[in-house]
Order: structure tokens, then C-alpha cells, then sequence
């Protein structure tokens, strides 16, 4: 069985809801079948097949070809199997994921692994705001898994974390890691204003000193081991991320935000 | 059978069945890994008395540790799972927890878990921070030297203790000199425990006593200072006999271990003084595995 491609006939119109092609929906199904699926494109319902050029059968394995920014939810609530996007991606990617992985060759849009609580997300470009974080007016935020993202991230990159990684190969925008209650973000570049604001619990480690709100207080200098852990764990030795891996485990600590608790803590890899 | 002049008598060890963990213990340098291995697994040689058998399986390289320090690997037997999270929890919370610098890790896997973070982590008083790195919980217990990382479980699985033989020759320091030879070869092999001081027993047991309060008495058999008072199982030319008792994860481990240790014993052979290897067995009553001599030297 070779594994299924879907390839864009022309870049969309419209925004289009790709939760219906994860691995587990479409296990069992034939060519034929996919291209039957309905989408919302615009205001009509229309099959997959007018969309997209549909091969293969195997659905452990689904190829997203010349994927477009527009091609929301890719993977959401997918439980295992591996999705490929070969381009950029739209929201919502790897929504809901308990399993599985993800490897988008360009760039994600906004909320990339909200809600998400197992499987790998790897993107090798940039993603945009809210990174592993809430929905909006949602009370659930990335609970599990490992999100890379090679190139930079938006603003609020775990906001409400709860558990799981997230590391970042470039920069992260403002407010990186705000009201997070566990979990652990790493940043290889700079970082914006007001990291961890009204952060509970967690960790998030950089390596450029950064601009922390008044509400965190210096802890000074340790060695962590769980450093050593965290950088050997699957996932740190690939791309970008191999560089963590040499910088040892001795850290300038803050802690905070001290009006929420002030149990997180921000990490400066000296 | 003979191997180089000592006689390989044709009976068996008896062994039972145990559950049995492993705990990886890293520290800033070797010392310190092997100080907290030892304070954790003293007072460990018998189940009857101290709860656990336990002691330093080995030595780990830090390339070879889950943190990347020098390490020991620590085997913990008990005889019941409810017995061994017990002796885990409060050996590890008592000698692992307080050495300077240590780190406690799972060297095991296996579908029944036991704790070895999991409670020790409210020494952090609220101010501990859990990490699930790689499908695996840690915890990092605040501690005044920095932080005690503990991994929150350990697995248990079962294993085989008891298995044994008996090195009788005709001296102490002869029997001795053949006993550290095969101790040093047995604890060169994975996954096995020799739990008593040295690895060597001089107080073998027979089950029962003439004194009703006491399950387990010595070997009067084998004690060379009965001979001629009670039905003794060594010749005239016996002066001391010694015994290695051999724990291991597997009953090929223990297997293994009692041909290794017994040939290494031999080494020395008559002309050192080494008459003959026995082994203690109940009769095959009372253990579930058997480790007949001349069969596993074969």
C-alpha cells in the first residue's frame, strides 16, 4: 500500500477545515472514498476530490502536498499515523492530538497544538501566535506531547500551558509562556516582552537574557539536572535543537510571576 | 565429577521466588554515587531480618546514566511487591535522599510499577516540581545542596533468591581464598545480587530449632566443630566450609552466576585446599527452583 497524498489542485478560495484527513478517520478508507469526503469551501459543501488530487490508500501515512496557509486543522484529533505537509499550513494544526506526529516543511498559522495532549509536532518554519496554547475563551491548552518549531514563533507561545514541550529553534514574540501552569518552553534565540506573565508553574529556558516583568525575582546561579534529561530526550537532538545539548546544566534562575504563586521559573542557560 | 580435584557433589541448590527492583543512583562523582548505593543497601543480606536483600549490582559510566554522571546500579529482593515498595521507598528516602549531590532513576521496566519519587516528593513541601520528560515522570524535590531529581516510579519484576553453594576445604583462609575468587567472577555478570557481607556466608541454615521461637538454626551438618557430636556431612579432612548465596533477576541470571562462581572457586583445586562444592537445598520442598550441580557444569 502506498500512502496517501492529497495535493492541491489550485490554492483555495476559502479557508478549509482539514480535520476530516487524519489517519485514524480515514483508516480503512479508498481513494475513491477520500475524494467523496465533503469540505465547507466558502459557503458550499463541496467532495475532497474537487480540491484536491487524492493517491494511495494507506492512511497511516497522509502526504499534504503544496499545502497552503488556508488549510486549517491539519491532524486535529488524530490518535496516531504521521501527517506530512509538504508547504506552509493554516490554525489549528495537530488540534485536540493525542498521538502521532506532524512535520510540516513551512510555516503553521495561529494556535499550532491547542489543546494538544500527546504525539509530536515539528515545524520547520515559523508559527504564528499562541503557540500550545487556549483557544481563546477556552479552558484547554496544550497538555502533552512535543511541539518544534526550527523557525520563530508568535506571541503568547503557551499561554496556559499545562504540560508538555515546546522548543523553538528561532525567536519567540511577547508575552512568551504568560499565565502557564506547568510544562516547559525552550527558546534558542530572543524572547519579547513579559515572559511569563501570570505564569504559575513550568519552566521556560533561553538562552538570551530577557526582559522579565517586575513580578520575577532573581534565584541566582544552579546546577539542574533535569537539564540533562531534557536535552537527552527525543526531539532536543534534532535541527536546531543539538545546540542545547552543549550547553550544560548550569542556570541563572528567576522566579515568578510572584503575583500568581511565583512557583515558575525562567532559566538562563549561561 | 571432578573439576581440577575438587568433587562436585550430586545434589542441588533450592532457590525461591522473590520480586525484585533495580534503581540507578547518580552523584556528582563516583564516590558519592557509591557512598548512597552502600548506605542504601546496608543492613540488607537477608529477607528473614532486614526486610530486603540488596546491594550494588554495578558501576555506570556517565555516558551511560539517564543524567550523564557516574552512577551505580542498586538491586533491591523482597518477597513481596507490597514489601518491596516498603524497603524501596524507605531506603531510597532515607540514604538516597539525604547523600550529597545523588539522583535516583528506574533501571527497570516493566508492567508493575512501584514508587520511588512518588511520595518522597512531599519532602519538598509544595515547593517540589514534577518534569514528564520522554513518557517519564521526575521529580525535582528542592534540596539544601540544590535539587534531589527523582524519577516518580521504578518497576518491579519477579526474580529468584536463595539459589546457593557450599565451598568446604580444609582451612578457613584456603576456603575463603576460593569463595573471593568466585565472588569476584559472579559480580562481574548483569543482573545478580550476592547479598551477604562480602558476597560470602559463613552461617548457613537448616529450617527449625530446638528452641521454639526460632524458624531457622545453624547448619549443624556443615559446622566442622559438631563433627563427631551430630550426624555431620563433612569429612576428617573438612575444615571450614563457606557459602554463596546468589540472587538474581532470572533463573538463567542465577544459573549462570552459580557455574561462573562455582568454576572460580575451583580454580584453586585440591592442591589449594578446595575438597568439595555442596549446595543447601530443603529437599526440594519448600523452593520453586532447582540448580542441580554437576547438571549446570556440564
Amino acid at each position: 500500500m502506498s500512502r496517501l497524498v492529497l495535493t492541491l489542485r489550485e490554492p483555495p478560495a476559502h479557508r478549509i477545515d482539514m480535520g476530516a484527513f487524519t489517519p485514524d478517520r480515514l483508516a480503512g478508507l479508498s481513494a475513491e472514498d477520500v475524494r467523496r469526503i465533503p469540505l465547507w469551501h466558502g459557503r458550499r459543501q463541496v467532495p475532497a476530490g474537487d480540491l484536491f488530487q487524492v493517491e494511495g490508500t494507506d492512511a497511516e501515512q497522509i502526504l499534504i502536498q503544496a499545502g497552503s496557509d488556508r488549510l486549517d486543522g491539519i491532524g486535529t484529533g488524530m490518535s496516531g499515523g504521521e501527517i506530512l505537509v509538504e508547504g506552509h499550513a493554516g490554525a489549528y494544526l495537530g488540534r485536540e492530538m493525542g498521538g502521532g506526529t506532524i512535520r510540516v516543511t513551512g510555516n503553521t498559522g495561529l494556535l499550532t497544538g491547542s489543546a494538544m495532549f500527546g504525539g509530536q509536532v515539528q515545524v520547520e518554519g515559523s508559527c504564528g501566535d499562541f503557540l500550545g496554547a487556549a483557544i481563546p475563551g477556552e479552558r484547554r491548552p496544550m497538555r502533552g506531547g512535543f511541539i518544534a518549531v526550527h523557525g520563530n514563533a508568535g506571541d503568547r507561545v503557551g499561554d496556559c500551558l499545562r504540560r508538555g514541550i515546546i522548543v523553538i529553534g528561532g525567536n519567540a514574540g511577547d508575552y512568551c509562556a504568560s499565565r502557564m501552569g506547568a510544562g516547559t518552553i525552550a527558546v534558542l534565540g530572543t524572547v519579547g516582552d513579559q515572559v511569563g506573565l501570570g505564569m504559575r508553574r513550568g519552566s521556560v529556558l533561553l538562552t538570551v537574557e530577557p526582559r522579565l516583568p517586575p513580578t520575577f525575582n532573581a534565584n541566582g546561579t544552579h546546577y539542574l539536572g533535569f537539564l540533562t534529561l531534557l536535552t537527552r530526550s527525543p526531539g532536543f537532538g534534532a535541527g536546531p535543537f543539538a545546540a542545547f545539548r552543549e550547553r550544560g546544566t548550569r542556570a541563572r534562575r528567576w522566579l515568578g510571576d510572584l503575583g500568581y504563586g511565583g512557583k515558575g521559573e525562567v532559566l538562563l542557560w549561561s | 565429577m571432578i573439576i581440577n580435584g575438587v568433587e562436585i557433589e550430586d545434589t542441588f541448590g533450592e532457590a525461591f521466588g522473590m520480586t525484585a527492583t533495580r534503581i540507578v543512583i547518580t552523584a556528582l562523582t563516583d564516590r558519592w554515587a557509591r557512598v548512597a548505593g552502600e548506605t542504601m543497601t546496608g543492613f540488607a543480606t537477608s529477607v528473614i531480618g532486614c526486610g530486603a536483600e540488596a546491594g550494588i549490582e554495578s558501576e555506570i559510566p556517565p555516558d551511560a546514566t539517564p543524567d550523564g554522571r557516574p552512577g551505580v546500579s542498586v538491586l533491591l529482593f523482597a518477597v513481596s511487591g507490597e514489601e518491596l515498595t516498603k524497603q524501596v521507598e524507605r531506603r531510597v528516602g532515607q540514604c538516597v535522599l539525604t547523600c550529597p549531590t545523588t539522583a535516583a532513576f528506574a533501571g527497570l521496566e516493566s508492567e508493575k510499577p512501584i514508587p520511588l519519587g512518588k511520595n518522597l516528593r512531599y519532602f519538598g513541601d509544595g515547593y517540589q516540581i514534577s518534569k514528564r520528560i520522554g513518557g517519564r515522570r521526575y521529580w525535582r524535590v528542592p534540596v539544601m545542596d540544590g535539587e534531589f531529581l527523582c524519577e516518580e516510579l521504578t518497576a518491579r519484576t519477579s526474580a529468584v533468591g536463595g539459589g546457593n553453594f557450599l565451598v568446604l576445604g580444609c582451612s578457613q583462609e584456603q576456603v575463603l581464598a576460593a569463595c573471593e575468587r568466585a565472588v569476584g567472577a559472579i559480580r562481574r555478570l548483569p543482573n545478580v545480587l550476592l547479598p551477604f557481607p562480602g558476597g560470602i556466608a559463613r552461617s548457613g541454615s537448616k529450617v527449625g530449632s530446638k528452641y521454639k521461637s526460632l524458624m531457622a538454626s545453624t547448619n549443624d551438618a556443615y559446622c566442622p566443630t559438631l563433627r563427631g557430636l551430630v550426624d555431620s556431612r563433612l569429612g576428617p579432612e573438612i575444615e571450614s566450609v563457606l557459602e554463596i548465596v546468589i540472587n538474581g533477576l532470572g533463573e538463567a541470571d542465577v544459573r549462570e552466576a552459580t557455574r561462573v562462581g562455582i568454576q572460580a572457586a575451583c580454580e584453586l583445586g585440591a592442591a589449594g585446599g578446595i575438597r568439595r562444592i555442596s549446595a543447601g537445598n530443603y529437599g526440594g520442598k519448600l523452593g520453586k527452583f532447582r540448580f542441580h550441580l554437576r547438571e549446570l557444569l556440564q
